[in-house]
């Protein structure tokens, strides 16, 4: 048996035929090395994110995470709801809020969740993969296992608005949280903790919609990297991920900058450091290629 | 009757009760205390004609058409900086949040701003299968195939003079495909049902 069992939520970011996913194999290279055992909840569905409030308002939206909480209730009964995606977490933990908090709301979202046969206990934590590694792991026990230290590779934390605000990491704070330093330097890496944009937002869903507005925040975010001479961005959020990595061609035509800036997540730097090969550290997944990683995962 | 005139009719001269009793956590709107820490707070802050700050001012002061029609509360980025900073602990992001859809539901949201028609184009497009077509981290990947296509109507339709419809905005959108979930059927009831809740009870409201 795993050491560490949940039930998970994998957002729409890591469906089976996103086979190319870099957060999601490097998340499941990670959890092998970490024996973290994640039980998918069944026919999840998406949860709207922060963007689908324009259409669907609240007791819609509030039910398609009741439904999520619903079926894991049902199929992984007991097992804390953990999610990789921010916005994934975020929806489904300050839904799963409300419904303690609103108890006409509860009974509204149990009428809607009954058409599809389900009934909502609401009974169970919901929690990000972050908190999972720094509270039931720890930064200790995952030093321990490092077997190739990231040596002299330098690295900004990008921790972005959602995995940090509103709800964040226990005991961290918003304006300067710092465990995604902390984590580095675990993995034996130089953690850049006077890097200033670590909770800059990157414009989120506004990326598509208002994208040179967007840009110009993320401008900032990778310069700043290039500032303290960070050879990459390690960041906890998917949407984060996207927006800094893939607009650089852009913004470098917009900017006539020439960011070449690697964007990894936290689950490939652990997967490397844990002795993963690149291709289980989905460093080939990367559009800007984490050229320090590879070398180290050989 | 529309329902906007309804609700004109029924709230009269207190626009802050109509929030209160309509929009999404609308009832916090009476705790502000108009000490600005949110208006310096929205990562678009320059886009923004009216902040949170002067929003929350304007309902009081009855200026219903010029809240509902602004588009500044579609520049939130749900970045949940405000909220952790609200010396009362107002809801804002939500607040914006519900008076963009409240404005909606009554018809008075900007046509012409990208991210209400984004907005409605994610949630149509995931209504359809139930999960948001897939999303390929880390590759020049977005939102796929029903997607697209949805993106092509509006275009289409709406005519809009929106950059981001240029093709090379849309081009990472153009690798998608599609999942979805199996109760997809359940799900859609589901939705329906709490959207049935949440009309009739604006219907009742405006009566
Ligand atoms: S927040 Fe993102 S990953 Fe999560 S379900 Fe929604 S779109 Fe998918
Ligand atoms: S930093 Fe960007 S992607 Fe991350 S939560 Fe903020 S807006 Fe969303
Ligand atoms: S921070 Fe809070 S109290 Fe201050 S103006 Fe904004 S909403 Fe009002
Ligand atoms: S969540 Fe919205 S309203 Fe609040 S600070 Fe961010 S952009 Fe502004």
């Amino acid at each position: 048996m795993a050491k560490h069992e949940y039930s998970y939520y994998p957002g729409c970011s890591s469906q089976s035929g996103a086979s190319s996913s870099n957060l999601m194999r490097s998340v499941n290279s990670m959890c092998e090395e970490l024996d973290v055992k994640l039980n998918e909840i069944p026919d999840w569905n998406c949860c709207s994110a922060s963007i689908g409030y324009g259409s669907g308002s609240v007791l819609p939206r509030v039910s398609l995470s009741a439904r999520n909480i619903a079926l894991s209730e049902e199929a992984n009964p007991g097992q804390d709801i953990v999610a990789t995606c921010a916005a994934c977490w975020l929806s489904t933990k300050e839904a799963s809020e409300r419904l303690h908090e609103d108890e006409g709301m509860f009974k509204d979202v149990n009428t809607a969740l009954a058409e599809a046969n389900l009934k909502l206990n609401n009974n169970t934590p919901v929690r990000h993969m972050a908190e999972v590694l720094i509270e039931d792991i720890g930064f200790d026990a995952l030093a321990e296992g490092v077997k190739k230290p990231l040596e002299g590779v330098k690295i900004a934390g990008y921790v972005g608005c959602q995995t940090n605000r509103p709800f964040g990491i226990a005991g961290e704070s918003f304006e300067n949280p710092k465990y995604l330093d902390k984590l580095v330097s675990s993995l034996g890496g130089d953690a850049i903790e006077s890097y200033e944009k670590k909770v800059q937002c990157c414009g989120g869903a506004l990326a598509f919609s208002e994208p040179e507005k967007s840009q110009e925040m993320i401008h900032g975010i990778i310069e700043a990297a290039y500032d303290n001479g960070a050879d990459m961005i390690v960041t906890p959020c998917p949407l984060c991920q996207a927006n800094v990595e893939i607009y650089q061609d852009e913004i470098n035509a917009r900017y006539n900058s020439k960011f070449e800036m690697p964007v990894v997540y936290y689950s490939q730097l652990i997967s490397v450091a844990y002795g993963r090969n690149s291709k289980d550290a989905a460093l080939d997944g990367q559009l800007i290629k984490a050229k320090k990683l590879e070398e180290i995962a050989g | 009757m529309s329902l906007n005139t309804a609700m004109v009719e029924k709230y009269r001269n207190n626009f802050l009760q109509e929030v209160a009793g309509n929009v999404e956590e609308g009832d916090w709107v009476k705790m502000c205390m108009q000490c600005g820490v949110c208006a310096g707070s929205c990562p678009l802050g320059n886009a923004w004609e009216h902040t949170p700050q002067k929003l929350f001012m304007m309902i009081r002061a009855n200026k219903r058409d010029e809240v509902l029609t602004s588009d500044s509360m579609w520049m939130c980025t749900s970045c949940y900086n405000c909220i952790v900073r609200c010396p009362r602990e107002l809801p804002i992001t939500h607040i914006m949040h519900g008076l963009a859809t409240y404005a909606k539901k009554l018809g008075l949201a900007p046509q012409s701003n990208p991210t209400q028609w984004f907005s409605e184009t994610f949630w149509n497009n995931m209504m359809k299968k139930g999960r948001v077509n897939e999303l390929k981290l880390g590759l020049s990947l977005y939102f796929k195939d029903g997607f697209v296509s949805g993106i092509k109507e509006s275009i289409a339709h709406q005519k809009l003079g929106m950059n981001m419809m240029k093709a090379k905005r849309m081009a990472p959108m153009e690798i998608m495909g599609g999942h979805g979930v199996k109760d997809l059927s359940g799900l859609q009831k589901m939705i329906k049902k709490a959207q049935d809740i949440e009309a009739e009870r604006l219907e009742a409201n405006s009566k």
